[in-house]
């Protein structure tokens, strides 16, 4: 067994016995049932902002765009499960699939513009995705999708996460993934040192669609009701806020954006007036003070008490 | 109603709505064309100057001219505060921090009027209540006249302060080459406050325009005239002020017509379609020239 197996399954250690501490803690009926729904909500956040992430923040392709993405999940999936009976797992398949599809089909064209313009088009297709949706009869319109069964469960929405963390990470590590981030950093450079980067790009970018896909499967059926508004652009800048909180380059920093951001708008929910000021003015400070978010480009095993999570390397990066 | 008298009113509906957008839409491509910023925030000055003229004339129980003037003059401050606040010491950053500070600014902007002001929509006075013109059986209604007509006054004085004033000229050249320009002895801090100062009086015209037109003002007002006025700008070429004029007016027609030939939940879509084409052939928009890409 190589040493990046070896990470791997002590990551895999670590995660295993988060989810026992945290379904012992659900079973044993320490954590309410709105927390509870928090938690799922959490891991479903980190799936979305883990895959953002791999667009803004390793790819450098600034996308607005990713709640689009997500209701093509929510929809495809909810369209198997509820009128067809399928599995959950059939549903959350199907859903990444197609949101895939869509992902590369929009990323062909649009990822040819750059900065400014492609945050706006993406914008843009979000925008459009969710227009077209409402206007589908078939799925219930602007008045939702009702009926929907009531199947993720903590353990499906946790090891989807990790499943999406570890993809994540090998990616961002293999050749493909060093080639996104040659993009970010400089793409003539990148494309004159012989790197495909319309490829890398699309990759990156259909990635990103795919698990969206997928959150937005496990996003649906948390609920009996899903609705277009729950998918407006509102909510893509939602993500991008984690990303950018816990540092765009970092799936520490997604991991701990989502975490934050979830945990403190839930711990907020009874001033939804002063949520969203708190956000924003957090928002701007952050990028006063802090521009590369919590994590910047590190990782958790950058810090003393975790090095041993990283056998790769001698001590940081 | 026929097709073709269906067709006119929807052109002078889309007239209308469209000067609204090109309102909107040079203080977006004034800013874009100074410091390459999209400003997110420009379509929440716009709801903050509608809200402006709402209380100064419920409140102060102003006429509409005198509440426009004000709502322009203190939307325009309030434009150059945020400048200097959020996005001067960011100068020098990341765009992309730039941008994400626009965005929390948009946010700070609309929950902050919401906590002032109550999110629930209110109804903006009828303050003008003139009779509409017919002409050969169409009719435009009065508030309608009073948008083309303070539009038209409006622009007229922006491409004389853009082209025959010193300010105009300074901004012309800070826009052309920062560095140049001020190696030429021109402030352009101060230039970029004017810039942001005169974009947000303009938005702020356009939502005490959009309040007489619609009789309905609410904090989350700005968000999708915001957007659309970009598309507006990036339609006429962002950066190019007559471009944002021409790109207001042209989607606001298409908006109309799509609503009115098509259905009006496509409205939006419409308009985001409309972007995502100029992007994909012609990135500098209809007035625009290319430019080409170097290392």
């Amino acid at each position: 067994m190589n040493i990046q197996r070896k990470n791997d399954l002590m990551y895999l250690v670590l995660g295993l016995v988060i989810f026992g501490i945290v379904y012992g803690l659900m079973e044993g009926g320490m954590i309410g049932s709105f927390w509870k729904l928090n938690i799922i909500i959490i891991c479903i956040n980190i799936i979305m902002s883990a895959s953002l992430n791999l667009i803004n923040g390793y790819t450098g392709q600034f996308s607005l765009g990713h709640a689009g993405f997500m209701a093509v999940g929510c929809y495809v999936s909810v369209i198997l499960t509820t009128n067809f009976h399928m599995p959950l797992i059939v549903g959350m398949l199907a859903g990444g699939a197609a949101a895939a599809l869509l992902g590369c089909l929009i990323g062909l064209p649009t990822l040819r513009l750059n900065g400014d313009y492609l945050a706006i088009a993406t914008l843009g297709l979000g925008e459009i995705i969710r227009i077209v949706i409402m206007n589908i009869n078939y799925v219930g319109g602007a008045a939702g999708f009702t009926g929907i069964p009531h199947l993720t469960t903590f353990p499906w929405v946790f090891f989807t996460m990790l499943v999406t963390l570890f993809f994540i990470k090998n990616f961002v590590n293999s050749t493909h993934g060093r080639a996104c981030i040659a993009i970010r950093e400089n793409e003539i450079a990148a494309g004159a040192m012989g790197i495909n980067t319309t490829k890398y790009k699309v990759m990156a970018f259909t990635i990103g669609a795919a698990f969206a896909g997928i959150a937005g499967a496990l996003f649906a059926h948390c609920f009996y009701i899903i609705n277009p508004s729950s998918f407006t652009f509102m909510a893509s800048f939602n993500y991008l806020i984690m990303v950018v909180l816990g540092g765009l380059g970092s799936l520490t920093g997604s991991v701990a954006g989502a975490f934050v951001v979830t945990a403190l708008s839930a711990a907020l929910a009874s001033w939804p007036e002063f949520r969203m000021i708190i956000y924003a003015l957090a928002l701007i400070l952050l990028m006063f003070y802090r521009p590369q978010g919590l994590f910047g480009y590190v990782e958790l095993t950058a810090f003393k008490p975790f090095r041993f999570l990283d056998r790769t390397k001698g001590g940081r990066e | 109603m026929d097709f073709g008298s269906h067709l006119i009113q929807q052109l002078i509906n889309g007239i209308s709505l469209g000067s609204v957008y090109a309102l909107i839409a040079l203080g977006y491509t004034m800013v874009y064309g100074i410091i390459k910023l999209i400003n997110f925030a420009h379509g929440d000055i716009y709801m903050v100057g509608a809200y402006v003229g709402f209380f100064a004339i419920t409140v102060a129980h102003m006429g509409i001219f005198p509440a426009l003037i004000v709502s322009m003059v203190v939307t325009g401050l309030l434009g150059m505060v945020v400048e200097r606040l959020a996005y001067k010491p960011l100068r020098h950053a990341p765009r992309i921090s730039v941008l994400i500070t626009a965005i929390g600014v948009s946010f700070f902007l609309e929950y902050g009027s919401m906590y002032f002001v109550s999110p629930t929509p209110r109804t903006f006075p009828r303050v003008f209540e003139t009779e509409g013109l017919t002409i050969a059986g169409f009719t435009v209604n009065g508030q309608q006249l009073l948008i083309f007509a303070i539009t038209l006054v409006l622009m007229v004085l922006l491409t004389y302060i853009v082209q025959y004033t010193k300010i105009g000229k300074a901004m012309r050249a800070v826009s052309f080459d920062t560095e140049t320009a001020q190696l030429m002895g021109i402030d352009a801090n101060r230039v970029i406050s004017v810039t942001f100062g005169i974009g947000s009086a303009l938005a702020a015209a356009g939502g005490v325009l959009v309040g007489v037109y619609y009789n309905s003002i609410d904090p989350l007002m700005g968000i999708m005239p915001g957007l659309k006025a970009f598309v507006a700008a990036v339609l006429g070429g962002i950066g190019i002020i007559p471009g944002a004029m021409a790109g207001g007016l042209i989607l606001g027609i298409i908006e109309a017509l799509v609503s009115g030939f098509i259905s009006s939940t496509f409205r939006d879509a419409a308009a985001f379609a409309i972007l995502i084409l100029v992007l994909l052939f012609k990135p500098s928009g209809l007035f625009g020239k290319n430019t080409q890409e170097k290392v």
